[in-house]
């Protein structure tokens, strides 16, 4: 019917035709391309608030305020003689007298505790560790430098930066800040501490080492299980099980996998990993094992699709030489679809990365000090810290939970980088 | 164009064919099949086929779309087994030993009987890889200079080697598709088969890589016994020296090249040659 129509006109009238439409669909053209530039654009600038706001709060965290005391290291002092051990001698009176000594002017018992509450409550053992790193100090006067207490630190920055005095500071503390400050007892360094200590109840002590290491521990076990179990289930799924209904179920079961609340798996994790088999509380073993339940789908479905777009041609090429089919399987076909196993996987690892709430079934929630050195130590993980230390009361903490998100987003970025790379490297070949 | 239409819309399904005319079967056969009949599930697609393929000769297998001769080409070396629903009946033989006899393993049943695909399939690794892959699944070479060494014949009996020998650790995929083709056709000489398959290789080329593949089976015949699967039958009549003409999963008629085309015995054979139908 209509190609009768068509011909019946002349040529320059089919054109007009065409011509009364262009407007219209390069107006609906136009439209569609504004509206995925403002989408990503949208995007962009959501990120770059996200990134800019926890930047600012962070950055605080990257530095801390030390003070500068003369200790007087006198035998006397210490209550030293001879043979004596330096771990146990008095050096929190030494410390007081330190500070006393700092400011003469204070005689009230009341005004000296709250003095001694602007240096931080590991000062004591900063002097200890002074000594015993310098033996030869004793029976002399050393200037050492301590932390300020996190209180006074905050103060320090936010004066600096923002121009209004906060939190647990009066009047006279402030005096005493600014008398330090004014004789150049107070120094602003860079805190290292951040990176090379595991968590604290005080803030200005807290730092990422412990939660990071059993990070990495944690996304070990999690690599390690999940990357081989992942592809080894989808190459069975792919390449040798039979199609049947028995496979379909199994298929359709791996994508509600996918959708399973992660606290799910942390209750598994509770009630078999841990209260059956008896594995460590708090151990990045239990916790990779949980994680790697949460992942494996994701890869098993990743490396499916990407083992399914692998060209048939590649496989009857292998098989027509006479390759066998797990030849075939792992020279040819694995090697094609190992850039999109990467991408399913890194997305899996990403996932596992930022989850909290199974861990916290499986006791990973708890306050941990010490840096784990094996899959077996109890430790925490970023996520976890961060929560925690949102968590916390005390203000020093909101800079270091965003310094810790900081972290946290920098792993990640490492992570993406190093499959990004090992990805180049697979599609080159 | 033959391949254009198929021959079901010919109305020739009125033509009743009998058994095949002609002579399918001969003294000197590396293959022999006998009475095949080919399912895709309940679709039967080979409705008892029987002839053979002679020693060092180059048989071609015509017929218009959907006759079933690519399918009958990929029984010889099984490489309908990657088919689920595909099922077999019948007796293939290579040297008197049955294809799909329990004695025959797949994978050196397809060493023995290699195979030319329509597209060219190289392996998206280096030239050299590519034909050395088959040597080496096999272990045919004992060193790396053995290696090289049947890489280097296998590229040279293609007609590719003076083409590639700068490059040989490039990518076979960068080739151009004729010297894909080849490079195809190399990969499957180096396994040194006794047998080698062709389904329509010339098929994606242009008529000068298509003429160097032609002249290539032709040299290939006095080492190898080919089959060759066409549309073209301009090019059947250059290469082969055997034609088996399908239709509709029939054998219909085989005998001497020069015979089907000069002299048909068979009213199908001569519509389809004469262009009558396709």
């Amino acid at each position: 019917m209509t190609k009768a129509v068509n011909e019946s006109l002349p040529t320059s009238a089919v054109t007009e035709k065409i011509k009364l439409g262009l407007k219209k669909r390069h107006r609906s053209e136009m439209m569609f391309k504004t509206t995925g530039l403002a989408a990503v654009l949208l995007g962009f600038m959501l990120v770059f608030v996200l990134l800019f706001d926890i930047t600012s709060k962070a950055l605080p965290a990257f530095h801390q305020h030390w003070v500068q005391l003369e200790v007087d290291y006198s035998a006397s002092n210490l209550r030293y003689s001879e043979g004596d051990s330096l771990e146990n001698l008095r050096y929190r009176s030494t410390l007081r007298k330190a500070i006393a000594n700092q400011f003469p002017d204070v005689k009230s018992r009341r005004d000296k505790r709250q003095l001694n509450g602007l240096y931080s409550s590991n000062a004591e053992f900063a002097i200890k560790d002074f000594l015993i790193a310098n033996p030869q100090a004793l029976n002399t006067v050393q200037n050492v430098w301590v932390r300020v207490d996190d209180d006074v630190d905050i103060y320090l920055k936010e004066t600096t930066s923002l121009g209004e005095p906060l939190i647990r500071i009066d009047e006279k503390e402030a005096q005493w800040i600014k008398s330090l400050v004014e004789a150049g007892q107070i120094d602003k360094r860079f805190n290292i501490q951040f990176f090379t200590s595991s968590d604290s109840r005080e803030p200005e002590l807290a730092g990422v080492r412990g939660a990071l290491t059993g990070t990495m521990l944690t996304m070990l076990v999690t690599l390690v299980l999940s990357f081989p179990l992942g592809v080894a289930a989808a190459l069975y799924l792919e390449e040798f099980a039979p199609k049947n209904k028995w496979t379909d179920m199994i298929e359709v079961n791996i994508n509600n996998l996918a959708a399973v609340p992660s606290i799910i798996f942390g209750l598994l994790g509770l009630a078999v990993i841990i209260n059956l088999f008896g594995l460590p509380r708090s151990a990045p073993l239990v916790g990779g094992i949980v994680l790697t339940l949460m992942t494996l789908p994701t890869i098993i479905i990743a490396s499916r699709a990407s083992i399914k777009a692998v060209p048939p041609s590649i496989r009857e090429a292998a098989t027509g030489l006479g390759a066998s089919k797990i030849q075939t399987t792992f020279s040819h076909v694995l090697p094609m679809a190992m850039p999109g196993i990467l991408t399913g996987t890194i997305i899996g690892m990403a996932q596992a990365l930022g989850e909290t709430a199974p861990l916290l079934m499986i006791g990973m929630v708890a306050f941990i000090v010490d840096v784990p050195a094996s899959i077996t130590d109890a430790s925490t993980v970023m996520p976890v810290q961060i929560f925690l230390w949102a968590d916390s009361p005390e203000r020093g903490f909101l800079a270091k939970t965003s310094a810790a998100i900081l972290v946290l987003l920098g792993f990640l970025f490492l992570m993406n980088a190093s499959a990004a790379y090992l990805r180049r490297r697979f599609e080159s070949k | 164009m033959v391949d254009i239409i198929s021959a079901k819309s010919l109305g020739s399904n009125d033509i009743k064919i009998d058994g095949a005319v002609g002579e399918p079967f001969c003294d000197d056969a590396k293959m022999s099949m006998r009475n095949v009949d080919v399912f895709y599930g309940d679709n039967q697609a080979i409705h008892d086929v029987s002839f053979d393929l002679e020693k060092n000769q180059v048989t071609a297998l015509i017929g218009p779309s959907g006759c079933g001769k690519s399918t009958f080409l990929r029984c010889l070396n099984r490489m309908n087994d990657l088919i689920p629903i595909c099922n077999v009946k019948g007796s293939l033989q290579l040297d008197g030993e049955e294809i799909y006899g329990k004695q025959m393993d797949p994978v050196l049943l397809r060493a023995r009987v290699g195979m030319v695909f329509q597209k060219p399939n190289p392996f998206p690794k280096s030239i050299y890889e590519n034909v050395a892959y088959g040597p080496k699944i096999h272990g045919l070479a004992t060193d790396k200079s053995e290696l090289d060494e049947i890489v280097e014949t296998s590229l040279r009996k293609a007609g590719l080697f003076n083409e590639v020998k700068d490059r040989l650790d490039q990518p076979g995929t960068g080739l151009s598709g004729g010297q894909q083709q080849r490079l195809c056709i190399a990969r499957t000489i180096a396994v040194s088969p006794e047998v080698i398959l062709m389904d329509e290789p010339a098929s994606a080329l242009d008529p000068i890589a298509t003429a160097v593949i032609e002249e290539l089976i032709h040299e290939l015949k006095e080492k190898y016994t080919i089959a060759i699967v066409t549309h073209s039958m301009q090019q059947a009549a250059r290469v082969s020296q055997k034609t088996a003409y399908f239709h509709l999963g029939k054998l219909v008629e085989m005998g001497d090249t020069k015979q089907i085309f000069t002299n048909p015995r068979h009213e199908l054979t001569e519509n389809y040659i004469s262009g009558r139908f396709g």
